[in-house]
């Protein structure tokens, strides 16, 4: 991804300006100074770049958005007319710049169009990575390691009890619990940007080839997933289907309609869901889950801290999430480490 | 143990009892001999292992985890064995397979608790997440997934497509890991032979009940006996030997040669396990020098001789009793009573429990009251007509127990409680008033409760405790000496591990006396006065 420009150099030059001098934790987020634009701004901003098509990353009612195409068309879908009233695509690996900074977007490997800024102003480099993952995603290109002075990571699942399983042996169990209910249907409450494409591409990946049933609020990312070149086999929108054609199949639908009366059209149903919290079984049962299934679109504690080591940056400055715990252990292998408390992430996605 | 701990995670997760019984009728139908039967007894409370207290688990996974992000991760997740299992480094190479359940458990049941530790850390560092986790509640005695011993019965009868009552049948004559049962059900072959008088039956248990309740229920329909404050056995009498189980179904014989020497007693027996100290039977407090002793000394059977008061026969020689009525079944007992104990020496080691005459609740009020002179924790109530049924059905037999002692004493610190109200401080440690060297009056923590409030009165207090708090040390603050709080007990014993010298079995907070100073609290010379020596 990174053919045309220098490595960076471990050090900031004798003169390089530490970057934060020039890039600053504001109440609307983190805002590059000598490129006048807002990161992932949480507030109405003329100029902002957004790593990805999250909610809480990507809001509307900005003038100026930079992003990857499929992070802009994401926005399009989700939001309409207030995905920015200009947009401006970026290629992976493209350079650009913006008065005194040089922007590029590489892949963050978290859901399809997601990316990290890495920003270099006068010699000195910092790359902010929004949210990430490091293994491996049918949806998605695989995360970009990229040197840096200054590292911004987020922190979602920074804490040593969060070890992702092994997302195949997660889809055996659904599709173990599919042949031992035959006359139920399995309910999976995903996150419709991401979770759900990635869990169809695991499913068909396993062999399972069956058409798959979406709640209306899924159709659309699926299809816009669809038409940027992933195969996810048959799916259909639940809409009126009645129970009975529904017995042994497999339903995907936000994880808010698993409560609402909206799985009441299911016959059955045994309630699954998808997400990294769920490795802690208090918290699956708390949500009355039936099949929790731990798939998450997040590094884990061993990946936040591999990537910190392999990222090699002198410094890190720590986003949204369980910063405290990520900053004592990196503090402990000599890292200099910052939080920063940006507000209006959210530390637990909504499964 | 992949299958198995996968088991028990469906099974905490499954609301449904359809659903259950199809995770266990699978499991039983798709794992091999021994590893299921040992799984049956791990699900039924039958397996008997060395158990590892929650303290030693934390003291291992800390050792291999760093203390502070094992802190912060345990107040994340708001239980021991999940944050130990989560937390655990992981393997993933050759050398660390995973070992199945009957590894796990034919290991586990001949080592002694130190051994055990060792072994789980072997183990954890062998297993996957979901295994960790099962192994540790298996070892820490807190297999609690939500199914009943009924339920996994059920599951038997229709993986094999017998009846249930076919399963209770032979149930009871069977022993871990259960090959004979599984040919039976599996393979067709012959059902398994029970002997009655080798086979502990689980017992039936007492509704609590107050006075308010008691008015909806007819006197006499009831018979009514002291509630005494032994332990409750049952005593399984063959023609060599006689084994003594407590009421969680552990046996206890080895501990009271006196009654386990006995022979040809013929009968399961229903009672209370007492001490004598003189011509009476001791306290609670004289029964636990007995209890917990794997061996016992010449000195202690002559100071403190073992007997069983009895209440109820399960079985006599092959004829099981239980679907008689309470009544008749008093009856076989003291028929059995005099034709095989009323002549030495089993004189000395059962006597029969009282039955207490009553016309009214009025005039068994009056006998509750006097429950404490007689060593007595409180009242049984019986129905004349109850069959011995296991557990605790509603309606048959009641505890009435008398009115808990309690004593006023100062909130001296409070901390936070875990999982659910880890955001309150709900751990109260509170004392009463000594005089120093000096003379002058300090306060000494006599007990700690976690318990006994409402919902708004663990806010209020919670509220209270912020906003006096004098000082903090981690989770713990030391709050101004206050505010007194009423303290309900069971019982008093000395204690020299105590810094008062004295130790509470049971304290709760029975009310918050929100309108007495601190200094009419009560003094500890006048607590220490009420222990029964
Ligand atoms: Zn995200
Ligand atoms: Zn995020």
């Amino acid at each position: 991804m990174d053919g045309t420009l220098p490595r960076p150099i471990s050090l900031p030059q004798m003169h390089a300006p530490h970057p934060e001098t020039w890039l600053k934790t504001t109440p609307r987020g983190l805002y590059v100074e000598p490129g006048d634009f807002y990161i992932d701004p949480t507030a109405p901003s003329d100029r902002a770049v957004i790593t990805h098509g999250h909610s809480d990353h990507a809001r509307g009612g900005h003038r100026h958005v930079l992003a990857t195409a499929q992070t802009l068309s994401i926005m399009r879908l989700r939001m309409g007319d207030e995905a920015g009233r200009q947009q401006q695509a970026l290629q992976y690996g493209e350079s650009l710049t913006i008065k005194d900074v040089t922007l590029r977007l590489i892949p963050a490997g978290h859901v399809l169009g997601s990316a990290q800024v890495v920003l270099e102003y006068r010699g000195s480099r910092a790359v902010v990575s929004g949210d990430y993952k490091r293994r491996r995603d049918p949806t998605c290109p695989p995360f970009d390691v990229q040197s840096c002075d200054v590292f911004v990571t987020e922190a979602t699942f920074a804490l040593p009890i969060f070890k992702h399983p092994d997302d195949k042996d997660e889809i055996a169990k659904l599709l173990q619990s599919v042949q031992l209910f035959p006359e139920r249907a399995h309910l999976v409450g995903v996150y419709a940007l991401g979770k759900a494409q990635r869990v169809i591409m695991l499913l068909r990946e396993a062999g399972y080839d069956a058409p798959i049933w979406l709640h209306g609020a899924l159709v659309g990312l699926c299809e816009l997933y669809r038409s940027s070149g992933l195969d996810l086999g048959e799916f259909r929108h639940v809409g009126d289907m009645p129970k009975s054609g529904l017995v042994g199949q497999i339903v995907l639908a936000p994880p808010s309609a698993i409560e609402d009366r909206w799985s009441r059209r299911l016959p059955d149903a045994v309630n699954c869901a998808a997400s990294g919290w769920l490795r802690v079984k208090q918290r699956a049962k708390q949500r009355g889950l039936e099949l929790p299934l731990v798939i998450s679109d997040h590094a884990d504690w061993d990946e936040l801290n591999a990537t910190l080591d392999e990222v090699g940056a002198p410094e890190v400055w720590v986003t949204h999430g369980r910063e405290e715990a990520l900053i004592h252990a990196a503090s402990q292998r000599g890292i200099r480490t910052r939080a920063l408390s940006l507000i209006g992430f959210e530390d637990e996605d909504p499964v | 143990m992949k299958p198995f701990s996968a088991l028990l995670e469906s099974l905490i997760f499954t609301p449904g009892r359809n659903a259950k019984l199809a995770h266990l009728r699978d499991y039983f139908a798709h794992t091999p001999d021994p590893d299921r039967g040992w799984a049956l007894a791990a699900l039924t409370g039958a397996l008997n292992i060395a158990a590892i207290k929650p303290a030693a688990v934390r003291q291992l996974a800390e050792s291999r985890s760093d203390p502070v992000l094992f802190r912060w991760s345990y107040d994340f997740v708001g239980d021991l064995a999940e944050t130990v299992a989560l937390i655990w480094p992981e393997h993933h190479d050759d050398a660390h397979v995973a070992p199945a359940l009957s590894e796990v458990i034919e290991r586990a049941r001949i080592a002694g608790r130190s051994e055990a530790q060792g072994l789980l850390g072997d183990w954890l560092d062998r297993l996957d997440a979901t295994g960790r986790w099962a192994l540790i509640k298996l070892f820490t005695g807190s297999l609690r997934v939500g199914v009943s011993e009924r339920l996994v019965k059920t599951a038997l009868a229709e993986f094999g497509q017998v009846s249930i009552d076919e399963v209770e049948e032979v149930w009871p004559g069977l022993q871990p890991p259960y090959r004979e049962l599984f040919a039976w059900l599996q393979h067709g072959r012959a059902r398994p032979q029970v002997d009655h008088l080798a086979a502990f039956r689980p017992l039936m248990l007492a509704q609590a009940v107050d006075e308010a309740d008691l008015r909806k229920l007819k006197p006499e329909d009831f018979c009514a006996e002291w509630k005494w404050d032994g332990i409750r056995v049952q005593v399984l009498g063959g023609a060599r030997q006689t084994r003594i189980f407590s009421r969680g179904g552990e046996e206890i014989s080895a501990a009271f040669p006196e009654i386990g020497d006995l022979q040809g007693l013929d009968a399961v027996l229903d009672g209370e396990l007492l001490v004598r100290i003189g011509d009476q039977h001791g306290s609670f407090n004289e029964l636990q020098q007995r209890l917990n002793r794997k061996t016992v000394s010449a000195a202690q059977l002559k100071q403190r001789p073992a007997f069983v008061r009895l209440y109820d026969i399960l079985f006599e020689g092959d004829e099981d009793l239980r679907s008689l009525s309470f009544e008749e079944r008093r009856a076989r007992l003291e028929d059995w009573y005099r034709r095989r104990v009323l002549h030495m020496p089993l004189l000395e080691r059962f006597d029969l429990s009282v039955q207490l005459p009553f016309k009214s609740w009025e005039e068994l009020e009056k006998a509750r009251q006097l429950a404490a002179s007689v060593n007595a924790e409180g009242l049984m109530l019986k129905r004349r007509d109850s069959p011995y049924v296991a557990g605790r059905p509603k309606g048959l037999w009641f505890k009435w127990k008398r009115a808990p002692d309690t004593v006023d004493a100062v909130l001296l610190y409070a901390q936070r409680g875990s999982g659910k109200r880890s955001s309150f401080y709900s751990d109260f440690t509170f004392g009463c008033w000594r005089d120093d060297a000096a003379g002058n009056a300090e306060l000494v923590p006599v007990g700690k409760a976690y318990f006994g409030f409402t919902d708004e009165e663990l806010q209020q207090l919670d509220r209270w405790v912020r906003s006096h708090t004098v000082e903090r040390f981690g989770p713990v603050r030391r709050v101004e000496p206050a505010l007194v709080l009423e303290i309900a007990y069971e019982g008093l014993r000395r204690s020299s591990r105590h810094k008062s010298g004295v130790a509470m079995r049971f304290p709760r907070i029975a009310r918050i006396r929100w309108d007495k100073p601190a200094s009419e609290a009560d003094r500890l010379d006048s607590l220490m006065s009420r222990i029964k020596d």
